[in-house]
């Protein structure tokens, strides 16, 4: 099986498989997140506990079926902010050159001079933890990446015929951007998106894991794998599973997002002998 | 290059002089009295006017900002809350550390990065390819903050090859590297991977084969020689990302480097030196990407041109 096939496959499969289980998390928990059982706090997988159960006796399966609500909606919502605003910075910098080109670009270089997760633990100390919080601090750091993707593209384009005959027939730059410019740059686009909901995904597991993204007793499974770390002399599966479950969901976007740019690359397709 | 180096130092003022602001206005955000949030609710108001005092927290935000710039310029940083020590001070003795595992990350993913790169471009499109690809993905997909405690209970935990945490000898830098070079050696595999494919499809490779070379000179004499610029270039850069990385991976294996102090800064929220750690890490930052910028003009004769 060829690499890209292998990867799209696995890519779809895994990540529909979390889409799914985020919104059906209600009818396929078999216990409410919530649910503590302190007579059982810690005990190991079983047959009632498939995962088995946290320091306060909670479903672990349940609290990792919940916890994919939390990390999607992260994911998405971040992608969904980020990406609207770079993109619109992006493509009027690209699209009007000069001084709005030179201001817009050296915000982004000043935001790209953080390092990424830095940025967000700075923003997070400032506006204190929380879901909304990690969202706002998350699309800060990511809105740069599509705003140069965006500017590179539309430099290329604006030049191109198709964007001169529609000055020419008299339409705005608006008009231009939004109807000849972005359709263009869609196909980059997708694959940078899901690229990022998967960094945004490790980014609030990060955050989370730090004790400044969600709060107790919210399911997350950055926090989840955090309580683990105290446990896991005594009780290894706390940290186990839900690392596991963040690893697959991010691999799965991850070979999705691959497999997309293979596709959407015309270069990759060039056949290339072996040594 | 003299020309190069002059606008490359110049595009550097007004990035640093950003950074430095940036960072001002997200320290100085903080909603409600930072004061209060310092000394608690019970303070008296005494000695909350004498911490704002101290802190200069009484005089207008542009004026704060001012002095604040010019501090930093002079390498004044101001003094820890807690613990009542220079923040220069606090981060020159913790900074050594964050360095040191950043390099042996680096270090380590290089290591694992090329020759996995190598292998799966030499062998494009079959198993070898598929799976060398999938572990990178796979290395790429495991958070640093999963494969450390995974480390711990392993190798330190049941097989006690490894201490759990702290910095001692060599043997306490094995398991924070991997930890924090595990994504990086997936990404410069990837990377190396895609370079060596471009490199093998030009025509000196041909001419190479044709006139009989060995496929181990082709790959690494002719094609790596070629390939690894970019590569390099990407593992410079990637020198930043690790030193703020190092903040979870610090955290995990109790690290005396800079991250844990920058995390143990926020979660006090002794701000002088959560600021000062911040600014550290960014400029750091900033200088390791002029670095690189500067040695990629040296080697490759056509970025000095562009």
């Amino acid at each position: 099986m060829r690499y890209s096939s292998f990867s799209f496959f696995i890519g779809v499969t895994l990540t529909t498989g979390f889409v799914l289980v985020a919104l059906l998390a209600p009818f396929i928990a078999p216990y409410s997140p919530y649910e503590q059982d302190f007579y059982n706090g810690l005990a190991g997988p079983g047959a009632l506990h498939l995962l088995g159960q946290d320091s306060l006796g909670r479903d672990i399966l349940s609290r990792i079926i919940y916890g994919a609500r939390v990390s999607l909606l992260v994911g998405f919502v971040t992608v969904f902010i980020s990406a609207t605003v770079g993109v619109a910075l992006g493509a009027v910098a690209g699209y009007f050159g000069g001084r709005i080109d030179e201001v817009i670009m050296r915000i982004s270089d000043i935001f790209l001079s953080f390092p990424g997760i830095l940025l967000a633990i700075a923003v997070m100390a400032v506006r204190g933890p929380g879901l909304e919080n990690v969202i706002v601090a998350l699309s800060i750091m990511g809105w740069t990446g599509y705003a140069r993707l965006a500017r590179g593209q539309a430099l290329s384009l604006r030049e191109r015929e198709f964007v001169l005959a529609a000055e020419a027939l008299g339409a705005g730059p608006l008009r231009i951007i939004f109807l000849h410019l972005l359709p263009n740059i869609a196909a980059p686009l997708i694959v940078e998106v899901t690229f990022g909901v998967a960094s945004a995904i490790v980014g609030e597991a990060g955050l989370s894991f730090l004790g400044l993204g969600a709060q107790p007793p919210t399911a997350s499974w950055g926090s989840m794998l955090s309580e683990g770390r105290s446990f896991l002399l005594i009780a290894p599966h706390l940290t186990t599973f839900p690392g596991i479950a963040i690893m697959l969901v991010v691999m799965g976007i991850n070979f999705l997002g691959d497999s997309l740019r293979t596709a959407l690359d015309p270069k990759s397709k060039k056949v290339i002998r072996a040594v | 290059m003299k020309t190069f180096l002059i606008r490359r130092i110049l595009a550097l003022v007004p990035v640093v002089f950003g950074v430095v602001t940036l960072v001002f206005f997200i320290i100085h955000a903080t909603p409600g009295d930072p004061v209060e949030i310092m000394l608690g609710e019970t303070a008296s108001p005494a000695d909350r006017d004498t911490l704002r005092k101290e802190l200069g927290l009484d005089r207008p935000l542009v004026v704060q900002y001012i002095t604040f710039i010019g501090a930093v310029a002079t390498g004044d940083l101001g003094k820890s809350l807690f613990t009542n020590k220079g923040v220069a001070e606090s981060i020159a003795e913790r900074y050594p550390a964050t360095v040191q595992l950043a390099l042996c990350s680096m270090a380590l993913a290089i290591i694992i990065a090329i020759p996995l790169g190598v292998l799966a471009a030499a062998r494009k499109n079959s198993a070898i390819d598929t799976g060398a690809m999938a572990v990178s993905l796979l290395g790429v997909s495991m958070p640093s903050f999963w494969i450390g405690p995974l480390l711990i209970l392993v190798f330190s935990i049941n097989l006690g090859w490894f201490p759990v945490a702290g910095r001692g000898g060599i043997e306490s830098l094995v398991l924070p590297s991997i930890t924090l070079g595990t994504a990086m050696a997936a990404i410069l595999s990837r990377l190396t991977r895609s370079t060596m494919i471009e490199a093998l499809d030009e025509d000196y490779i041909v001419t190479a084969r044709a006139k009989g070379a060995p496929s181990m000179t082709i790959l690494f004499r002719h094609a790596l020689s070629n390939a690894i610029l970019p590569v390099v270039t990407v593992a410079g850069l990637q020198m930043g990302a690790l030193l703020a990385g190092a903040i979870i991976t610090e955290t995990i294996f109790a690290w005396p480097g800079i991250g844990r102090l920058t995390l143990q800064a926020i979660t006090a929220r002794d701000y002088p030196l959560a600021q000062g750690c911040v600014l550290t890490i960014s400029l750091s930052y900033v200088f390791v990407n002029l670095a690189v910028d500067i040695v990629y003009a040296l080697v490759d004769p056509r970025i000095r041109y562009k």
